[in-house]
């Protein structure tokens, strides 16, 4: 089943009189379960075509259809409410409030989404989720007291509290060393294949890129390689799913 | 409810994150509040022993006085009339709401003589124990005379500082005999120091004695110098055995037969002023009209004929009152305005500087699913905090150093509930109105550019 369905997708800035085409005509399509590297030298368009894809923004024309529903046309509001729902961001700059705790940046998102959930709840919601990602230990550290690993788990533990079926990984290990890499592009192979969650990771890094089943190159505004799934990949993705 | 509980949580998780920013901002607030507060109680409490201090000057003081007598084409003046009788008196302050105490004045002038001094005092007043309260005068020493002495024309009297000065030269009066136009008195008290009028005139330079006194015993000896000749004078109709009953009589009663032979007094005991102290100076039109209607009524005056009598109130005094009242208050106000202002500006800058400082924080937060209007909230809520918290505190710290300006500077304070609630209401205000901007500003900004702000 396809999460993510991009149909010639065009994104235009006007900065003054010129306009400054980004994205030309970028169609691909995303299976459920799968993980996936979004790959670009940067001005190739990457990061637009992320934002558009996590909807932070919206695409000057073609249709975009997330988890079945059509994305393109909707206000910013209603954008919130998709990104609150559907996917959960994970920052190179990890982006956690500091002198606050792991459990409080875990459960922020909740106070704008499940508005009705009580405290508890949500204090073992993130609780269990930080010991998902390992850091069980830590439930009251602040990021200052955290390693950058540390702090890039809490950020994925953040990323799945509304239990979002897509997660999106802005070259999530941009500012770690190579070890601790390692780790954390391990906790998104382990997310993708025991959770079953859609992984998109975009990064510039072909050692990283190689962590997915498959890439997404993204050239000058086009697609390059890699817009569908090989028949093969997504057959495999699918014997993970339950 | 649960959501309020957490948006306000979250405004205090996020003040508590920053907390010397947060206090110094508070302080604005807290001084601009504690500022009102203590300005508001201390005024009040000037203000109102300001008015006071006017209205012991006599501010709410009316006076009645008898109209004039002309005959043959000459007028005698104001007060020539002799027509304010004792029940006159009475009925006003039976009648007239708007009035809070009335004492007649009886005047009489010539030389009080103690031992081998004597003086000639400015005034000689016989009244009623109601005229300390109508001037609002203290006795400073001794007591005042009583009604009972009123009623049986006791030779008692009060003196002024200047007279006891002058007789006494330092000795306590009290107790003492001294003789007014040859009547002998005992001193009862000495009257608290009032100063000058408003015309310069001695205020203390003053004798008062019942008006029982100074009518039957101390103004007939002078104009007749003979005592006899008052106690034998039968046809005078007395109008005290109406007013004061029980005395005992120095005149024998009018019988039915008499009284129906004279249906309009030969001769009545009159006042020469009434004097009437209104509720307050706000009450003395209300006052003024009532005696108008009441003396009317009471003197026969049929419509389209003028007054036999005169109101006269301080006019002046009356106005510089309520000149000084609202000069107060307006000072007050803009004071208090203008902390307020100071401090509201103080938390916009802080939070406009909060908003670039967290722009990261925001666009993580709109990207987790945050909407504009949520960002907005937080941020007006963080701002109303902020001036809850200064307001509370502010209100502490005014009552507390008002209390502190009372115990040791002795200034006289009025709590004022009124400052208070408006406190509240205005810092609350302030938050909402000086916060929006900020607030306004985090909601719109794009949450891609904001997660890229460094």
């Amino acid at each position: 089943m396809e999460l993510i369905k991009l149909q010639d997708i065009y994104k235009t800035y006007h900065l003054g009189e010129v306009d400054v085409p980004v994205l030309k005509g970028v169609s691909l399509s995303v299976a459920q379960g799968e993980m996936v590297a979004l790959m670009g030298a940067s001005g190739s368009g990457k990061t637009t075509l992320m934002n558009i894809l996590g909807c932070l923004d919206h695409p000057t024309s073609g249709r975009y259809w997330l988890d079945g529903q059509e994305i393109s046309g909707l206000s910013t509001d209603q954008r919130a409410f998709v990104r609150s729902s559907k996917i959960g961001f994970v920052f190179q700059s990890f982006n956690l409030l500091s002198r606050t705790s792991a459990l409080e940046n875990v459960i922020m998102p909740l106070s704008y989404t499940q508005q009705g959930i009580s405290d508890r709840e949500a204090r073992e919601k993130g609780s269990d989720l930080l010991r998902l990602v390992g850091l069980g230990d830590r439930l009251d550290h602040e990021p200052s007291q955290l390693s950058g690993g540390q702090q890039q788990r809490v950020a994925i533990a953040r990323a799945l509290v509304n239990h979002p079926p897509l997660l999106f990984a802005d070259e999530p290990t941009g500012n770690l060393d190579s070890r601790t890499s390692e780790e954390i592009l391990q906790i998104f192979q382990k997310l993708n294949v025991e959770e079953g969650l859609t992984i998109i990771l975009v990064t510039h890094d072909s050692g990283v890129a190689h962590h997915a089943r498959r890439s997404i190159h993204i050239h000058d505004g086009m697609i390059q390689t890699g817009a569908f799934a090989a028949n093969d990949s997504s057959q495999k993705s699918k014997e993970v799913l339950p | 409810m649960k959501f309020h509980s957490r948006t306000l949580r979250t405004a205090f998780h996020a003040l508590r994150r920053n907390k010397m920013r947060s206090a110094l901002t508070t302080l604005g607030i807290v001084i601009g509040i504690a500022a009102v507060i203590a300005m508001m109680e201390i005024g009040n409490g000037s203000s109102k022993a300001i008015q006071r201090t006017i209205a012991s000057m006599g501010a709410d003081i009316l006076l009645v006085l008898p109209g004039a007598v002309a005959s043959g084409g000459v007028s005698f003046g104001g007060g020539s009339a002799m027509n304010l009788t004792p029940e006159d008196m009475e009925a006003i302050i039976r009648e007239c709401p708007a009035v809070r105490a009335v004492a007649p004045i009886v005047r009489a002038r010539g030389q009080v003589v103690y031992g081998n001094v004597n003086w000639v005092p400015a005034n000689i007043s016989g009244t009623t124990p109601s005229f300390l309260d109508v001037r609002d005068w203290d006795v400073g020493e001794g007591e005042p005379f009583t009604d009972h002495d009123v009623r049986t024309a006791g030779k008692v009297c009060l003196l002024g500082q200047t007279i006891a000065r002058e007789l006494f030269q330092g000795d306590s009066p009290v107790g003492k005999d001294i003789r007014v136009l040859n009547v002998t008195v005992k001193v009862v008290g000495v009257l608290a120091p009032k100063g000058a009028n408003m015309v310069g005139m001695d205020q203390d330079d003053i004798l008062i004695a019942p008006w029982t006194t100074i009518k039957r015993r101390v103004s007939r000896a002078s104009t007749n110098q003979n005592v006899a000749s008052a106690q034998s004078s039968t046809n005078q109709v007395n109008t005290l055995s109406a007013l004061y009953p029980g005395q005992v009589s120095l005149y024998p009663a009018q019988s039915p037969t008499q009284a129906a032979n004279t249906p309009l007094p030969v001769r009545f005991t009159n006042v020469d002023q009434i004097l009437v102290a209104a509720q307050s100076s706000t009450q003395i039109p209300a006052a003024i009209n009532q005696i108008t209607q009441l003396m009317r009524e009471r003197h026969r005056i049929h419509d389209g004929q003028t007054d036999d009598f005169n109101i006269r109130n301080m006019t002046e005094m009356t106005k510089a009152l309520a000149s000084t009242t609202i000069l107060m208050t307006r000072l007050l106000l803009c004071v208090a305005l203008i902390s307020l202002v100071v401090g509201g500006v103080g938390i916009m800058n802080i939070m406009l500087v909060s908003v670039t400082e967290r722009t990261r924080e925001i666009g993580l937060r709109m990207a987790v699913g945050a909407r504009g209007r949520d960002i907005l909230r937080q941020f007006l809520v963080e701002a109303v905090v902020l001036c809850m918290l200064g307001g509370t505190f502010g209100i502490l710290i005014g009552r507390g150093s008002s209390m502190l300006v009372r115990t040791v500077l002795h200034w006289p304070t009025e709590l004022s509930v009124g400052a208070i609630v408006a406190a509240v209401a205005v810092s609350v205000t302030v938050g909402v109105v000086f916060g929006y901007y900020p607030a306004w500003k985090a909601s719109r900004l794009d949450p891609i550019e904001a997660l890229r702000y460094e």
